[in-house]
């Protein structure tokens, strides 16, 4: 098929590693889009293969369509050698196929231990025998080192033991197989390497795994062998070993990436945001955020670093309008800003690319039309007397879905079967498109590919070039050290220090993330 | 550490829950005890009363919770009481026989909790729309048919449970009853274990939250969501049985007055819970036996103020004592799988 493709295979034949799962020539198509176009792959015992590509280059699918949530439209699964018809995930499970998915299928409502059993469900006569299963529980909570609360309620739990929720949920089924979706997209540094622990470990015990990602350097760290897809194709399979993150990056977006964001030096101009004393208390009277000070000029990018969970949320909610501050003064071009009222706030040219795209940035249910003029529906020229202009909104949809480059089927596609980046550049185009003084992004690039960071990254700079005032929140240090000209830490709620990006190294804001002040 | 917070944070909660309520029980035995010591007949009578209002009540609460459990909002069960109380008054006209009654009264229950199921399944019609087509469907059709002027051969009668039925007090009024009432208090506790105790509990609950993370452990949603849409219905079916083989004895036009509905209040004031909804729907039986010996004690009072005792305690109930309840969050919107 390609030449990575048969000189790897080759390469790889005369290992011991039975071949436990293949799929071969997998089809799959959904209304206007081939999700899967002759997609083969074979997973090896006790392997970690690595399933790496952009937003909607069908890795999911590919997945759903082994897991029994999907069927395939052409092409057939062999397990262990012999031809085996997936028609639901019931059929995958009792195949001894586990799936961790992108968006976690638990019930925010059970406890650990009721999600465990859902499905499985150990019973002495009519009755659930919650017992036996907390004690299987223990047990494979033990001896693979995955530390739970059986009784902890799901909704309160960190995302982190989320996840730890759905790989003990997969054990409890008696994987063989153990597909794990973007599992690192939801989680801090510190938590992937964690994982990547739990995943060694099962790989020890015999579990082969398919690990889907789009974040080169874990792919090289924990991979054993490598698939890239782009566009519903395999289009490479390679190890560590062979390539580096240039090759994968490469083979992933299907031309040369780079990786490095080109930017000249700031040109600054006056203040357009000025944040003084800033306090929020939460429910329990703690400080989310406290008494923070900061200031955003015209042309420079302010990156705020911070672990997730140290009053980001808060603090971006309460400057875009979207939560109530307890004390303290927001200015956007001198001018006091009232407290609570996004629409004064977007009239005063404030954009705002929210953390949460799916609840925040877009209305689902709505077709793209409608997502790109959330802000400016009320006025001309989409809105005369009241009375929405639909040819001009439609009109707007397809100018900006050329513009910002939103891959969709057609501009009255509702917004949530669109991919990842694609929702994410929808929000970015309906924002930027707009007069704007001031850009408050939020993780704006969580949980995207290499193609949709690279485009969200220039936009971003495009912007401070323009002379517009950008404010970055984001807990990858990466992407804050590329991007900004000044660098403030946030921990607990405070900002602990603003550097010059040009002078502040890693090893400093590292040490600042965690709470340390240097002398 | 995470996890231990959450742990501390539970135990107390629970405690705090348990504290009020057994005040609360106390309070109310107490209560009920010092009246008895006053006037035994008229206490007896109350309480009596307060059973027969709370019976149609009950079921029709653990209709909507099998339903709403499962995710589908049935608003039908007003209709599927009605339909059923007059097909098993039909029964009894025509047969004479109560059992076959009581069966008709469950099996239309459960034919219209198939309809709706299918509307809302099968169709992914929007579920308060097919409620309020069985709703009109029976008002119709029941108004159509009924003709006055027939007779049955009787009503069902009440079966003292031995001794039981002699302990003074609680012996008249819990231990003297038709058999409806009896099945209505079994299948409190049945749906109670059947809900938090069994396999089927916990499929259920899980297609009422997220019917997608179930389909992925392999649970079949559509035939969990048809089974409990059924059930529910012969929980409403009996109720209407209730209506006119044990409680009035006769058929009118309407004569539900809204029962199907009160039983929705009754399953949210239970927090979607059978052990709390019987008791708020005895809560509405109390409410209403007062209102009724209000009027018998022929206070200067005009009596539509009296009568709408039930009603303004039920709100005050609702919007002071319980805390926000919450419905199954997948309630009301049709699955679909890819
Ligand atoms: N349920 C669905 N309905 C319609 N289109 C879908 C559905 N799921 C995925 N797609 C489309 O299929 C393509 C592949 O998506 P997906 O497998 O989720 O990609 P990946 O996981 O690699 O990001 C995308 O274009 C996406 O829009
Ligand atoms: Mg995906």
């Amino acid at each position: 098929m390609d030449n990575t493709y048969s000189k790897t295979a080759d390469a790889l034949m005369d290992t011991d590693k039975s071949v436990i799962l293949e799929a071969k020539h997998i089809y799959k198509t959904f209304p206007g889009t081939v999700a899967n176009d002759d997609v083969s792959l074979e997973l090896r015992k006790g392997e970690v293969l690595a399933l790496l590509g952009e937003n909607g280059a069908g890795k999911s699918t590919l997945m759903n369509v082994i897991y029994g949530l999907y069927t395939q439209d052409k092409g057939e699964i062999f397990l262990n050698g012999e031809p085996y018809a997936i028609d639901n995930p019931h059929d995958a499970i009792n195949a001894g196929i586990g799936m961790v998915h992108q968006h976690f299928m638990l019930v925010p409502v059970f406890s650990v231990l009721e999600n465990m059993m859902l499905g499985a469900e150990t019973t002495k006569g009519p009755f659930l025998n919650k017992k036996a299963a907390e004690a299987k529980l223990r047990d494979l909570s033990e001896s693979f080192g995955l530390e739970i609360d059986p009784h902890a309620i799901i909704e309160e739990l960190p995302v982190g033991l989320q996840q730890r929720v759905e790989i003990l949920k997969a054990l409890y089924r008696d994987v063989e197989i153990l597909i794990l979706d973007e599992p690192t997209a939801v989680l801090t540094p510190q938590e992937t390497e964690e994982l990547f622990k739990i995943m060694r470990r099962l790989t020890e015990r015999g579990v082969s795994i398919v690990f889907i990602t789009h974040k080169l350097k874990e792919v090289l760290a924990v991979a054993d062998r490598i698939i890239i897809m782009r566009r519903g194709k395999v289009v490479g399979t390679t190890t560590p070993a062979e390539t580096d993150e240039h090759g994968l990056a490469s083979m992933m977006v299907g031309r040369e990436v780079i990786l490095e964001v080109e930017k000249a030096p700031a040109q600054v101009g006056k203040v357009v945001l000025e944040i003084e004393h800033l306090n929020i208390h939460d429910n329990n009277q703690m400080h989310s955020v406290r008494d923070i000070s900061l200031s955003v000029r015209a042309g420079e990018v302010l990156g705020i670093a911070g672990v997730q969970g140290n009053g980001q949320s808060e603090f971006v909610e309460a400057i875009t309008g979207l939560r109530r501050y307890n004390s303290g003064e927001i200015r956007i071009d001198g001018k006091r800003m009232p407290q609570e009222k996004p629409r004064t706030l977007v009239e005063h040219g404030m954009a705002h690319i929210p953390e949460d795209r799916q609840k925040h940035g877009l209305v689902l249910q709505y077709p793209l039309t409608s997502n790109f003029v959330l802000c400016t529906y009320y006025r001309e020229p989409f809105s005369r007397h009241g009375i929405l202009n639909e040819n001009e909104i439609l009109r707007n949809a397809e100018e900006l879905m050329e513009r910002f480059d939103v891959r969709a089927p057609s501009p009255v596609t509702v917004a949530g079967d669109l991919s990842g980046g694609n929702q994410q550049k929808v929000i970015v185009g309906r924002e930027l498109s707009r007069e704007v003084s001031l850009v408050i992004a939020n993780q704006p690039t969580r949980g995207l590919d290499v193609g949709s960071i690279e485009y969200i990254h220039k936009t971003l700079i495009e912007m401070r070039d323009a002379g517009v005032g950008v404010l970055l929140v984001s807990s990858e240090l990466d992407e804050i050290m590329s991007i900004s000209d000044r660098i403030a830490v946030i921990y607990r709620g405070e900002i602990l220090a603003v550097l010059d990006a040009a002078e502040a190294s890693r090893e400093e804001i590292g040490l600042l993330m965690a709470g340390h002040i240097s002398e | 550490m995470i996890s231990k917070t959450v742990d501390k944070k539970r135990e107390l909660s629970i405690n705090w829950k348990l504290l009020r309520q057994v005040i609360l029980g106390l309070v109310i035995v107490a209560a009920i005890l010092f009246f008895n010591a006053r006037s035994p007949e008229k206490t007896s009578a109350v309480l009596s009363s307060t059973l027969r209002y709370a019976v149609p009540l009950i079921l029709g609460a653990l209709c909507g919770i099998f339903c709403e459990r499962a995710g589908i909002v049935n608003i039908g069960i007003e209709g599927q009481m009605l339909f059923s109380a007059f097909l098993s008054y039909m029964t009894n006209v025509w047969t004479g026989n109560l059992l076959l009654s009581l069966l008709v009264g469950m099996l239309t229950g459960a034919v219209l909790g198939l309809f709706l199921a299918f509307l809302s399944i099968k169709l992914k019609l929007n579920q308060t729309i097919g409620g309020t087509v069985i709703n009109i469907l029976a008002t119709g059709i029941t108004g159509y048919f009924y003709q006055t002027g027939l007779t049955t051969q009787g009503k069902l009668w009440n079966i003292p449970l031995g001794p039981l039925a002699k302990i003074p007090l609680i012996g008249p009024v819990l231990f003297n009853n038709p058999p409806i009432t009896y099945i209505a208090i079994l299948l409190v506790i049945f749906s109670q274990v059947l809900l938090f105790h069994t396999r089927w509990g916990l499929r259920t609950r899980a297609v009422g939250e997220h019917p997608r993370a179930a389909d992925t452990l392999g649970v079949d949603v559509f035939k969990i969501r048809y089974w409990n849409v059924i059930i529910g219905g012969v929980m409403a079916g009996l109720a209407g049985s209730f209506l006119t083989l044990e409680g009035v004895g006769m058929f009118e036009r309407g004569m539900t007055n809204g029962r199907g509905f009160i039983a929705l209040a009754v399953m949210i004031f239970g927090k979607w819970n059978p052990i709390s909804s019987a008791l708020a729907a005895l809560f509405f039986g109390f409410a209403n036996a007062m209102q009724i010996q209000l009027q018998f004690m022929g206070i200067q009072i005009p009596h539509q103020f009296v009568g709408m005792i039930p009603y303004l305690l039920t709100i005050i109930v609702v919007s002071g004592f319980v805390g926000r309840s919450r419905a199954p969050a997948a309630e009301g919107i049709p699955y679909e799988k890819e």
